[in-house]
């Protein structure tokens, strides 16, 4: 347990936001580059997994347990969200034959 | 201390890989790495609780649904739609952009707290749920009712609708 | 971190590795002997004594056939399927009590690699990664039958964890902790869980046989609908490593349910024979009786294979789904209804 605790203090914060700003951002790109949905799908959960981290940790430097609770809030709203959006893009991929999102902008089959 | 750097080089080598394979099922293997790395994020931060939620939610359940679906689909490298280069090269500048933004930010914040630290039992069963059920017992409550609702939500929009089509 | 501390882990490590790679050939040995009994046969003799040397045999065979990779096939992901089922399913003994605390030359050694205090929580999220090794293999073959096979067995897993997960919230209503230790401890001598949870049992029972893909649910292989599922494409070591895994599964989920459910290495009147044999011999005997639970629970699974018929696919999301849960659920209000009415009695 020490070797955790020392690991621990010596990252700093900094770093943390840092990793996370970048696993954001490599979300926000990959909503904006792809096609598919599903790989947009998958990226916008890379967002949130960058925002539950950074709440750990957050939480951990604080000492203050609410940011972990918050992450569990995000975790049932993320599984949430994969059952609505998953069975949205089974219908879309249905109808259509294709889950380009290009073919969903004209709102009709 | 060098774990945390060796694991978030990891996370990020993964997050890239799972927007920049062509492979839909390859995107999802990578994304499940990259969640196993947020795994031991956690248990490097302590929060040993939510690393095994994290393990059991996402890489148990989420990622084996999207897998699930992209199988049903079938789909592979060669029915994958793809963006033209242009509109690529822009996406990754705007995203660019944004990180530039947040590290901007990042800068004028004060650097004072990374000492803390001396309560490490936080991340514990015990500690969690007794947060859990007392402060935040209305939004866990409301929770399950997303949960219900999602769950309606997603059987009503997957099933065959046998009398129009 | 001592010497000793690592030496004393290296050292149960590599006896749990080593067992349960020999139960895991054994049980291969066992499920045709067990067969060849229910079915009023001889089975395998010729190899040693009683076919003792069987698994030997089957291994050696293995390991010499020619492995084939299909032509479509994704390379990669085609061989990490079956490394990652393997895998996985030696996970699962990281966390088991085996026995007491063992004392030898004046050191207490626990019978344990590490007691973490989410240990039930990792044991299923172990169980729900089982999973990934069927998915990418049936996937990576390029291959109608193992596509199907794939999908049932996700489709399977993800059903049966749900009930599975209930079944183990009413027992931790009962125990209070998520240490495989402590739940072990308190079964001490005759408290078993399974005479507190007999409902929660069943349920975990049957969807231990759902998440180990044995008969009546083997659904993702299923040879007489899919070939083979998602092994069609498999062969030598590969198509071994996925049996492997399947039996190894096996004695992991006995092994489970022998600590959840049946008090591990408790036995009725061990405290007698504790105090007759001292803290060095006593916890082996424990040992033994836990060996002896997990060996009835590995013969169970054999005698429901050779017994019960395959269900059909609807048949087994009905099971799951409307019987399954619904009655998980109702054993949780009736378990809370029970603590609490205990609670209010005491008061009295």
């Amino acid at each position: 347990m020490e070797n955790i605790t020392s690991t621990i203090q010596a990252v700093p914060l900094n770093h943390y936001i840092l990793l996370s700003a970048i696993i954001f951002t490599i979300g926000v790109i990959g909503v904006l580059v792809r096609r598919n949905a599903i790989i947009i799908f998958m990226s916008v959960e890379l967002m949130l997994n960058a925002v539950n981290l950074l709440l750990a940790a957050f939480s951990s430097y604080s000492g203050d347990a609410s940011g972990q609770v918050f992450v569990f809030f995000i975790m049932a709203l993320a599984a949430a969200e994969v059952a609505v959006g998953l069975a949205i893009i089974v219908m879309v991929y249905r109808n259509t034959s294709s889950i380009d999102i290009n073919i969903l902008n004209r709102l009709k089959w | 201390m060098s774990l945390f750097y060796v694991v978030a080089f990891l996370s990020i080598i993964f997050a890239l890989l799972v927007i920049f394979t062509k492979n839909p099922v390859h995107s999802v293997l990578y994304l499940i790495a990259t969640f196993f790395t947020f795994t031991i994020h956690y248990i490097i931060l302590n929060a040993q609780f939510l690393a095994v939620v994290n393990f059991i939610v996402y890489m148990g359940a989420i990622m084996v649904l999207f897998l699930f679906v992209l199988m049903l689909m079938n789909l592979n490298t060669d029915t994958e739609p793809m963006k033209s280069t242009l509109l690529k090269v822009v996406g990754a500048i705007a995203g660019g952009c944004l990180l530039v933004t947040l590290v901007g930010s990042m800068k004028t914040l004060s650097s004072a707290s990374t000492t803390a630290m001396d309560n490490t039992g936080i991340g514990l069963v015990e500690n969690l749920g007794k947060v859990l059920f007392s402060d935040f017992l209305l939004p866990f409550e409301l929770s399950s009712i997303l949960l219900l609702a999602a769950m309606v939500g997603a059987v009503l929009l997957a099933k065959k609708d046998n009398k129009t089509a | 971190m001592e010497l000793e501390f690592l030496i004393e882990k290296t050292a149960l490590v590599l006896v749990l590795f080593v067992l349960t790679l020999t139960i895991a050939a054994y049980s291969t040995w066992a499920e045709r002997k067990v067969a060849a009994w229910l079915q009023d046969r001889v089975g395998p003799n010729r190899a040693g004594p009683f076919g003792l040397l069987q698994p030997l045999a089957d291994g050696g065979k293995m390991f010499f056939k020619e492995e084939i990779i299909p032509s479509g096939a994704n390379k990669y992901l085609f061989i990490a399927g079956p490394s990652l089922a393997l895998l996985v399913s030696f996970l699962g003994t990281a966390v088991i009590p085996f026995g007491q605390n063992i004392e030898i030359f004046g050191r207490v050694v626990p019978l344990q690699v590490t007691d973490i205090n989410v240990g039930i929580l990792y044991i299923f999220g172990v169980v729900s990664l089982g999973v990934y090794g069927i998915m990418i293999g049936g996937w990576a073959s390029n291959n109608k039958y193992s596509l199907m096979g794939a999908i049932r067995g996700a489709s399977q897993n993800i059903s049966y964890e749900i009930a599975m997960g209930l079944s183990i919230i009413a027992l931790l209503m009962v125990t209070n902790t998520l240490s495989f230790k402590e739940i072990a401890a308190q079964q001490h001598g005759w408290h078993w869980n399974v005479l507190y949870q007999p409902l929660g049992f069943l349920i975990f029972l049957i969807c231990a046989f759902a998440e180990t893909n044995r008969v009546p649910f083997d659904l993702p292989e299923c040879e007489t609908e899919l070939i083979g599922g998602y092994q069609t494409e498999y062969s030598a070591f590969k198509m071994g490593a996925y049996m492997f895994a399947e039996y190894i599964n096996m004695f992991v989920s006995s092994v489970v349910m022998a600590v959840l459910y049946f008090g591990g290495y408790n036995y009725p009147g061990m405290d007698a024979v504790n105090q007759a044999l001292g803290p060095t011999w006593s916890p082996l005997i424990g040992v033994g009786v836990m060996f002896f639970k997990i060996i009835a629970f590995i013969f169970f699974f054999m005698w429901v294979r050779w017994t019960v018929p395959r269900f059909r696919y609807d048949q087994l999301m009905d099971l799951g789904w409307k019987v399954l849960i619904p009655l998980a659920i109702a054993n949780i209000v009736i378990t809370a209804i029970v603590i609490v009415g205990f609670d209010l009695f005491n008061k009295l």
